[in-house]
């Protein structure tokens, strides 16, 4: 099939603001939309800039607006995006170039939240027990691959450079409700002040977002109800 | 050019460099290069399962899990790295889960373990339950703990940051590295007492992998340039179930909870070739299995792929055990497994050599095991050598996580020992007159073009099945390749996320590493593991029970042999 990719450029060492450029390409109904980036890249346009890595939705580089939506380019399809596909960088975070945004405030915000489990005296020569509903309890958010998408569809990250966003707030989750961790405390607080759970008003977009299919909003409000609960 | 000083540089932050940076971190300065963001790194790309002999399921004891390693590489394996590996296996998984790792569970809420290819109780008598999992995504829970804990522990990262060069002193030790920042452009010189290489493998080599983008080599080659042997490069593995023509793994914990693979006729036909273990055969074998049938008319419809049948499977152990790679069929190629059958082919997966090390970790430079003073390589980029001429599946990451511990405990003891060596006059040199020779290519030729022929040879002459004619056609063709690499014009001009430039430096890695594997491969004239001669169809253990090594020398490449350690296996004929 021929279609036209209609990619958002910016080339920082030259350009004073983003345009479009379009490019024509032949592929298969279904080849990724990575693949035909990475045709314009090698067969046309070099310059043309972008993140990518593992080309099957795991490793989370590929992150970007497709017709509009949060998407990894790699797990879309031509068929499914038709014969004209508009791409923009995602939105919230500055352009370098291209595709590529500044990650550095993403993963600062996944940081604040102390992603790591945080518990003490682990058995010395065994692992630790739980039990496989425990482990149910958090599998959702165990699948994050911290590729942006729900954070920069979120439209309160866009106005509010302070709020965590969801990314970080599921990888909280993703601990508080590990019946293994004995670091809640801390997290709660964390998701409590201003730039907390609290900014959230349920739009609904990361969800939408989410490559892994993660129910994020679901997530947050969990988030919001252990801090209710602690409260009482 | 900015100058930084540390103790210890880990290149790569997959799971083995990851690793390594946690055993240093707050005892010693250390720093931790990718090229990606670390939790984008390919061990995050790793499914079935982590092989450790716990014994929660059945009884397993670590002695079988080194005995199936030693036999699945093909007695090709170095059996003091092997009973390391089966035996640090055990509490290298219990250490994942005490930093967090969400196994799944049994019901009384230990680490769950299921069957996988090659692993066997009592010695091969049949399939055992020793890969320890997180549904599909092992992998994933891996890089995504490690990262955690690296955060925890307060390690410096250089996120995005290319590898130029190593940098060694006149007397051979390493004293640092070269990197260049992606987002700038910038010249960055790591004075270091110590470098890791965990940059992983190179399986974009070939046309067909499951191997990520930037799976290039980078780590491996630039050693191979300074005159540093690469070992038993020939040995690289084929995993069976790709998914047709893209390469995406299948993982083969698909045929560990009951999967069966079947040809255009719909035969079952692995317990032809494999009565005992069947679809559960190591790797190796099961690729030939799937390119015999191929060649032999039975592929489906004709063509060179057979199915991967999950139909018959309980879909909820599909939902709860399967969900990636299922999710995968669907994505991809529009199939559900829960009713139709998934088109695969084998794809390039791992490679089994790389550059060879002793059990510490630490590179050596020649066949006798001389060390190269504060140079290290773990996890793929290595070669111990664990896997011989066949990786078992979980392998992979029992020694990223088993190798790159003891490398982070050997380089913390060994950095907490040396002084600084000193820097050459200009560390950057090589790496400067790299950068400006590829810059000032002026040529026609693109590197788009160059890396699909390197691709498209090494996957018709250097894949399964190999024979001479095809070797010396490839030899001939990498060289020829690397002749054009000298015309490839890079086509932005800018300093800034010029991936452009660093895509052409990769394939200049990459011809490197297939210029080494074709060598070992045209050398090695025996069939073992992986590497499949049609022309020398034996195991050669008179003359060949011995490991390659490859080096570049100023009167060409140089091959030599390495003897195998050999503790308590004697090598036997290999069935399953």
């Amino acid at each position: 099939m021929k279609s036209t990719m209609r990619i958002k450029r910016f080339d920082p060492e030259n350009d004073v603001k983003p345009s479009f450029r379009d490019y024509d390409v032949e592929c298969d109904p279904n080849d990724r939309v990575l693949d035909a980036l990475n045709q314009v890249k090698w067969f046309q346009d070099g310059t043309l800039t972008y993140r990518r890595s593992c080309a099957h939705g795991i490793c989370g580089s590929d992150a970007m607006r497709i017709n509009g939506r949060n998407r990894l380019a790699c797990q879309v399809l031509m068929k499914e995006v038709g014969k004209k596909v508009t791409i923009e960088p995602l939105l919230g975070y500055e352009v370098i170039k291209d595709l590529i945004i500044d990650m550095d405030k993403f993963f600062d915000a996944y940081k604040s939240v102390k992603p790591y489990l945080i518990a003490n005296d682990p058995p010395a020569s065994h692992e630790r027990l739980q039990s496989p509903a425990d482990r149910d309890r958090f599998d959702d958010t165990t699948k994050c691959i911290l590729c942006a998408a729900c954070t920069t569809a979120c439209p309160i990250t866009w106005t509010n450079d302070q709020f965590v966003g969801p990314a970080a707030i599921v990888n909280a989750h993703r601990f508080i409700f590990d019946s293994r961790d004995q670091g809640s405390g801390e997290r709660l607080q964390i998701l409590n002040q201003q730039s907390g759970v609290w900014r959230c008003r349920t739009i609904f977009n990361c969800t939408d977002a989410c490559p892994r299919d993660i129910e994020v909003t679901k997530a947050i409000e969990e988030v919001k109800r252990a801090l209710l609960v602690e409260a009482l | 050019m900015a100058i930084h000083k540390f103790d210890a540089v880990i290149v790569g932050a997959g799971g083995a460099g990851l690793m390594a940076a946690i055993q240093m971190a707050g005892k010693a300065n250390v720093a931790v290069v990718s090229k990606l963001y670390p939790p984008r790194s390919h061990t995050g790309a790793a499914q079935g399962g982590i092989g450790a002999a716990l014994g929660n399921t059945e009884e397993d004891h670590w002695e079988w899990h080194m005995f199936d390693t030693v036999k699945g590489g093909d007695y090709i394996v170095d059996q003091d790295a092997a009973e390391i590996l089966a035996r640090e296996a055990i509490d290298s998984v219990i250490e994942l889960e005490h930093m967090g790792l969400p196994f799944n569970r049994t019901p009384e809420g230990k680490i769950d373990q299921r069957r996988f290819g090659g692993h066997t109780r009592n010695y091969g008598e049949g399939p055992v339950k020793r890969a320890c999992f997180a549904a599909d995504r092992t992998g994933h829970m891996i890089i995504q703990t490690l990262y955690q804990q690296g955060i925890k522990n307060n390690v410096q990262f250089f996120d995005e940051h290319f590898l130029l060069d190593v940098i060694f002193a006149d007397n051979g030790e390493c004293c640092g590295c070269v990197t260049w920042e992606i987002k700038t452009g910038e010249i960055h010189v790591l004075h270091a007492k110590a470098v890791l290489i965990a940059t992983g493998g190179f399986g974009r080599v070939f046309r067909i992998t499951s191997n990520a983008m930037a799976g290039t080599g980078d780590g491996v080659a630039i050693p191979y340039r300074r005159g540093i042997p690469v070992m038993d490069m020939e040995f690289y593995q084929f995993h069976p179930t790709g998914l047709y023509r893209l390469g995406i793994l299948l993982s083969e914990a698909a045929r560990g909870e009951g999967g069966i693979l079947r040809n255009g006729n719909g035969e079952a036909f692995a317990e032809r070739y494999a009565p005992t273990l069947k679809d559960l055969a190591p790797r190796d074998m099961v690729s030939r299995f799937i390119f015999q049938e191929v060649k032999e008319g039975r592929g489906v419809d004709g063509k060179d792929y057979v199915h991967l049948d999950l139909t018959h499977l309980d879909p909820a152990v599909i939902d709860a055990k399967l969900p990636d790679v299922t999710d995968f069929a669907r994505t991809y190629l529009g199939v559900e497994p829960k009713s139709q059958p998934v088109p695969i082919q084998p794809t390039a997966h791992y490679a089994m050599g790389g550059l060879p090390t002793d059990v510490d970790a630490r590179v050596i430079r020649d066949e006798q095991g001389t060390v190269i003073p504060g140079f290290y390589s773990a996890g793929e980029s290595a070669c111990v050598s664990v896997h011989g001429a066949n990786r078992l599946g979980t392998n992979s990451l029992v020694d990223l996580v088993v190798f790159g511990r003891r490398a982070g405990r050997h380089m913390l003891d060994f950095v907490n020992r040396e002084d600084f060596p000193e820097l050459p006059r200009n560390p950057d040199a090589l790496a400067r007159a790299e950068l400006e020779s590829v810059l000032s290519n002026r040529g026609s030729e693109s590197a788009a073009e160059v890396r699909a022929r390197m691709q498209d040879i090494m996957m018709d002459n250097v894949s399964v099945v190999r024979d001479e004619d095809g070797l010396i056609a490839a030899r001939d063709e990498i060289q020829s390749l690397k002749r054009t690499y000298q015309h490839v014009s890079v086509r932005d001009p800018g300093k800034v996320f010029n991936t452009d430039l660093m895509e052409t430096l990769e394939l200049g890695y990459m011809l490197d590493c297939a210029e080494s594997i074709v060598e070992g491969a045209l050398a090695r004239q025996e069939s073992r593991g992986a590497h499949y001669r049609s022309d020398f169809e034996k195991r050669d253990d008179v003359n060949w029970l011995a490991h390659t090594m490859v080096s570049k020398t100023s009167g060409g490449l140089q091959i030599r042999k390495k003897p195998v350690k050999i503790t308590v296996f004697e090598p036997k004929e290999r069935t399953y």
